[in-house]
């Protein structure tokens, strides 16, 4: 298949380089190489999809609120914070070292996430 | 649909002035309007319906003012293209009202994503209302982005730290109070130590016999922490509250009515003008109900408070906007 192809020639770093745009096409690529992991978070009825995300070192992560309601992404730990992100707006994070991320929604704190760089 | 119950409810179990189901009953009527006046120590309810054959001074207090809430300035999906509409319409709604309220109280998220075009909006369509005096405290949509700043800059002259205050009118102490700041991952709303000392002192010298009305955004009490409609440390803050003999708290946030008795304190959540939301549980997440549209204003709603001096009587009356 021809998406197998470009799966083969994209290296971490590209995957950085695309950012956003292209995040659809990241998941895709993700399933079908398992390397780099689903690198996109949904927003969906108040609570983050997946839950847990597991990325290798470097991976650039974009959550994308599809509630009519209006979220954050807040680090429990302070490493990253969006800003309030309306219906359909995006926030990109590049994880570039190993740990646990905890985050969560500042406006409606029980929704919670993490993200697991390895 | 009528209910077939009896209007009035005088049962006292438990001896302790509070009629388990008179609050089934209020809460069964909720959205539909009713009237609950604690009377004596005993909460007696009526339907909307009898209120004509009632008194003046049965139905309406010495004290009166109006609750609005989570009027969601700038939201513009379908639960509600029109906001500034049914803002619009509370208003009108509020100047129909046989006893001319002396104040509003705004519950918070005044707007939805803090723009000050939003609360320019909300101040311009408030102004048309009778009453001239309106007291905010802020919701979690009001506070995005500055950790409030620009709330207190428009709506917290003479309060303290992020917006909390209290004020005397006619005997009876109001207190409000700011529960949308700080949260915490995993937590519901949040009081925090400093505003709670302030509480204390707040109340400290105040005669037992006072009639105390707090208001907040988030409902002070557990109505279904899931979703987080609760407050961590407002269990703290009602231990303060405690001496008096009766305690109103009015919130928003969750955008239906609700009511709840527990010993001196009753409980009541206002609905939004802007959009409603479902029933604890009953849907996937908190978010905005699609109604249809002809439905909406039956869902929207403000309410009505009177309070009786000397018959230690708050009257809550929910009317919708329909």
């Amino acid at each position: 298949m021809r998406r197998s192809v470009s799966i083969a020639v994209l290296t971490v770093t590209l995957v950085i380089g695309i950012g956003t745009i292209t995040i659809g096409q990241n998941s895709l690529l993700a399933s079908a190489q398992q390397k780099p992991e689903t690198t996109e978070v949904k927003i969906d009825n108040f609570s983050f999809g997946p839950e847990t995300l597991t990325i290798p070192v470097g991976t650039t992560v974009t959550w994308t609120n599809r509630d009519d309601i209006p979220h954050t992404v807040v680090s429990t730990d302070g490493v990253f914070k969006s800003k309030v992100l309306d219906t359909d707006e995006k926030f990109s994070f590049t994880f570039s070292k190993a740990g646990t991320f905890p985050y969560f929604c500042s406006i409606h704190p029980k929704m919670t996430g993490k993200v697991v760089v390895q | 649909m009528k209910s077939k119950v009896k209007d009035e409810i005088l049962y006292d179990h438990n001896h302790d002035g509070i009629d388990r189901r008179g609050f089934l009953k209020c809460m069964a009527w909720a959205g539909t309007g009713a009237l609950c006046v604690m009377s004596g120590g005993v909460l007696k309810s009526y339907s909307l319906s009898r209120l004509p054959e009632m008194s003046a001074k049965e139905a309406l207090g010495e004290l009166s003012f109006v609750q609005i809430s989570d009027s969601h300035m700038g939201f513009n999906k379908p639960a509600n293209p029109d906001v500034a509409g049914t803002l619009k319409a509370a208003v009108e709604k509020i100047n129909a009202l046989a006893a001319a309220p002396e104040f509003m109280l705004h519950t918070g998220d005044i707007s939805h994503l803090s723009k000050p075009e939003e609360f320019d909006t909300v101040d311009q369509i408030l102004k048309s209302a009778k009453p001239k005096d309106v007291f905010y405290v802020p919701g979690e949509h009001d506070v995005l982005n500055d950790d409030g700043k620009q709330f207190l800059e428009r709506y917290g002259k003479g309060s303290k730290g992020a917006g909390w205050h209290s004020f005397d009118k006619k005997g009876a102490h109001f207190i409000g109070l700011v529960n949308v700041m700080n949260l915490k991952a995993g937590g519901l709303g949040t009081l925090g130590h400093e505003q709670l000392e302030w509480l204390e002192d707040d109340v400290k010298h105040l005669k037992h016999s006072t009639p105390i009305v707090v208001f907040a955004h988030i409902p002070l009490w557990s109505v279904y922490p899931e979703w987080g409609w609760g407050t961590e440390d407002s269990a703290q803050a009602l231990g303060y509250l405690k001496k008096f003999s009766s305690v109103t708290v009015l919130n928003g946030h969750i955008h239906q009515t609700l009511q709840k008795v527990e010993g001196n304190v009753t409980f009541h959540t206002a609905a939004s003008t802007a959009f409603p939301q479902p029933e604890p549980g009953k849907a996937p997440s908190p978010g905005p109900m699609k109604v249809p549209a002809e439905q909406l204003k039956s869902v929207l709603g403000i309410t009505d408070v009177n309070y009786v001096q000397g018959q230690q009587a708050l009257a809550v009356v929910d009317s919708t906007l329909a």
